[in-house]
């Protein structure tokens, strides 16, 4: 069981999204700023291009032979001192994550951004255990006060505007004073800054995601903006990394490769502010770091994609590119997709990972307008693989019976050259007739969903394979 | 093959993909490209066809796409090249034809021939005719529209800017975000109408805040997505495929409007 899902109502979700004015504004705001910032740093580098094929074969070399890599990346981690838990879905790692909890008699936990731990629902979980979670982002703080999922992967409130974040401040710091001036945003993220320095004190575990686990070091690396992830995992006694299997990279220099197409790809940052190393617990010696390190190494799904046409989404380095080029992105926003990853990635991610019964809507959602894939870095073909999903429908038969017996009929004269151009003669003669005096009809009968929101252009009335014959015959004759 | 011109060395002999959405809706189109292709010295015929299958394939029918995919490649298989005035149709077989056929040695080596020689009208006309000017005359400032299959499959997009910078009268004005999906996406506009509405809005704002008395593009599809919003939103641009203002025939109403009838 992983967290609840609204995905089978995308339509409605959708729906609601479009209303939403506030919504709408904020959605403006990933349209202009991260576009024009990845294009500029691209455009920098002139490497770009080829960085993102050697990170794209980087990703298939490790997905290759990744039980070497694991094998490798977990002796590794061993021989520092550290622990490595193998979880193969999200109730083994929340039950591992909450025994690591109990032995280190943790009252409060802190937390750095993470989307294994959305995933695997281990806020709740903790809670309900008596252990108290602070997210530490400001974003996922924010949605931890709200209790919501975040809308995007690497920016979890960008659906917020700062009125409805002062809100929530008020309403939950309230051993502060009432009156105190909260207008900026500045204020806000000194508030935030002031609260969480004191759950940074008091934490007795401290857990983080991983962007990337290296075979070679047993080291894990999380890139940050507001080196919240440092604190989190330097003060606690005990440091708990949360990775997906995927996150593997056989080398130092392999990272290195794949952080240059990360930042620029995600913010249009060169690096981001933060990028740090953990390899096991504190070394005598060492200025500080943890007593414990534990490594939960989470399959929940993935180790199923291996081998199958949707492995290539296990290369997925979370940069966020696709969701900030995406037009449905841009016009629903995250929380219509109905679980934890949005956009186009989570189109192809979410039905491996909750069913694609549940979440088939995503891959259909979508103009195939490639956008995405033209800016992936490590270069997913993301509507081939939405297509992929189609197909699994289809197959099915998942595929919605007015859609099936649509493509059928149309199939069925397709196949029969004289039987189509007979009937389409026919039609579009009848439909040119209807509308030659607009020029449009504002409502056709089997096209509701069309001239809901347009008009729909009169054919010229004559087909083209109609008047090439007459033309053609009266030119030989 | 026997009702096909013979070819004279050097002039290519053009299979027209009249594609299914010009063929029913706006022949003119169809027409226009004949135009433009004999005009750079080609033979063209425009063998009995249908549909080459991409809302079978978008919507995971590969049984019925495949199906429809061998006729095409029988259809075609006596030609130089295969053009179509529509980015998205030819780069179904472009890209997505040898796909179609992993599993199947015979069919995909047919595949990837049809393949190689298909293209997009403006890309063909540039890139393989070296055409660099048409003989044209349209009054007034146009902007043009990116349609995404186009733009990224095949990689259209200085084309048509190259071939309507020579047309007399023309001025091109860009709107922003020219290469953002106008929403159509084939049966998505009708599935999810309300995404592809919003979609399209954008696009129909940008398309007005240009300031351009026509918008041009070279898919129908996408076309028929944008002059439908731009009526429906009373915003007073008349809307063509970029074919019939290159060939010089722009003579039947834009698309949307009626004969001898304006926007109201
Ligand atoms: S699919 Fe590609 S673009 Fe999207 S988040 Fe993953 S790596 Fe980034």
């Amino acid at each position: 069981m992983t967290v609840h899902t609204t995905s089978p109502q995308f339509k409605q979700n959708a729906t609601r999204a479009l209303h939403d004015v506030q919504l709408q504004k904020a959605l403006n705001n990933v349209k202009q700023g991260f576009i024009d910032k990845r294009q500029a740093a691209a455009d920098k580098l002139p490497e770009f291009e080829a960085l993102r094929d050697s990170a794209r074969d980087i990703k298939n070399h490790t997905l290759e032979h990744l039980d070497l890599y694991l094998e490798a990346y977990e002796a590794k981690v061993k021989a520092s001192g550290g622990h490595v838990h193998f979880a193969r879905n999200a109730d083994e790692a929340r039950e591992i994550i909450l025994k690591i909890c109990r032995e280190a008699g943790a009252k409060t936990v802190t937390k750095g951004k993470s989307m294994i731990s959305e995933e695997i629902g281990i806020n709740h979980y903790l809670e309900a255990n008596g252990i108290t979670p602070v997210e530490t982002d400001l974003g996922e703080y924010i949605i931890q006060l709200r209790n919501e999922l975040p809308s995007h992967i690497i920016a979890p409130a960008v659906h917020l505007n700062a009125s409805q974040v002062e809100q929530d401040f008020r309403r939950v710091h309230t051993h502060l004073d009432a009156k105190r001036d909260l207008s900026e945003p500045v204020q806000l993220l000194t508030e935030a800054r002031a609260v969480l320095r004191e759950r940074f004190l008091a934490a007795d575990v401290g857990i983080t995601g991983a962007n990337f686990l290296v075979a070679e070091t047993g080291t894990s690396i999380i890139v940050t903006n507001e080196g919240n992830g440092d604190l989190t995992q330097i003060l606690p006694k005990t440091h708990v990394v949360l990775a997906s299997i995927e996150k593997l990279v056989p080398t130092l220099e392999d990272v290195s490769q794949l952080l240059r197409v990360l930042a620029r790809s995600a913010t249009g940052q060169e690096m981001s502010v933060y990028t740090t190393f953990s390899t096991g617990p504190r070394r005598p010696g060492d200025a500080d770091g943890p007593e414990n390190y534990h490594v939960v190494l989470i399959d929940n799904g993935r180790s199923s994609m291996l081998g199958t046409s949707f492995e290539e989404m296990l290369r997925c380095i979370r940069c966020g590119a696709c969701m900030n080029h995406c037009p449905v992105y841009h016009a629903v926003g995250g929380h219509a997709y109905g679980w934890v990853y949005p956009g186009p990635m989570g189109a192809v991610l979410t039905p491996s990972l909750i069913g694609v019964d549940k979440a088939g809507h995503l891959p259909n959602a979508s103009t195939f307008c490639g956008r995405c894939e033209s800016v992936c870095p490590v270069r997913i073909p993301l509507p081939k693989l939405m297509r992929h999903w189609r197909e699994r429908e289809f197959e099915r038969h998942l595929t919605p019976a007015s859609v099936r017996s649509g493509l059928n009929l149309w199939g069925f004269f397709a196949k029969r050259p004289a039987l189509y151009r007979f009937a389409t003669r026919a039609a579009m003669a009848t439909l040119g007739f209807a509308g030659r005096r607009r020029g449009r009809f504002s409502w056709l009968p089997l096209a509701k969903g069309w001239t809901k929101h347009r008009d729909f252009p009169a054919p010229q009335g004559e087909t083209f394979q109609a008047r090439w014959q007459r033309e053609r015959s009266r030119r030989t004759a | 093959m026997s009702a096909l011109p013979s070819s004279r060395p050097g002039t290519p002999r053009v299979g027209l993909f009249v594609t299914c959405l010009v063929d029913l809706m706006r022949p003119s189109v169809g027409f226009a490209a004949v135009k433009l292709l004999e005009d750079a010295g080609c033979i063209v015929e425009a063998p009995v066809q249908t549909c080459c299958g991409q809302p079978a394939y978008n919507s995971g029918d590969r049984g019925t796409t495949r199906d429809l995919a061998m006729r095409m490649i029988e259809t075609f298989q006596g030609f130089d090249y295969v053009v179509a005035p529509s980015g998205s149709c030819a780069g179904m077989i472009r890209k997505h034809y040898p796909e179609l056929f992993e599993e199947d040695p015979n069919w995909r080596a047919k595949a990837s021939a049809l393949a190689a020689k298909t293209f997009e009208l403006t890309s063909f006309l540039v890139d393989v005719l070296g055409v660099t000017h048409v003989d044209a005359t349209f009054q007034g400032a146009v902007t043009y529209h990116d349609s995404c299959s186009g733009l990224r499959e095949l990689g259209v997009k200085t084309q048509p800017r190259l071939l309507l910078s020579g047309v007399k009268g023309l001025t091109l004005v860009e709107m922003n975000d020219s290469d953002v999906c106008c929403g159509f996406g084939g049966t998505f506009a009708v599935k999810y109408s309300d995404i592809s509405s919003s979609i399209v809005d954008a696009k129909a704002k940008n398309v007005e805040a240009a300031h351009a008395q026509t918008l041009l593009a070279g898919d129908l599809g996408c076309l028929m997505n944008m002059a439908g919003k731009l009526s429906r939103d009373g915003r007073p641009v008349e809307v063509r495929h970029v074919a019939e203002v290159l060939a010089n025939m722009t003579d039947e109403p834009a698309i949307g409007l009626a004969k001898d009838a304006a926007h109201k």
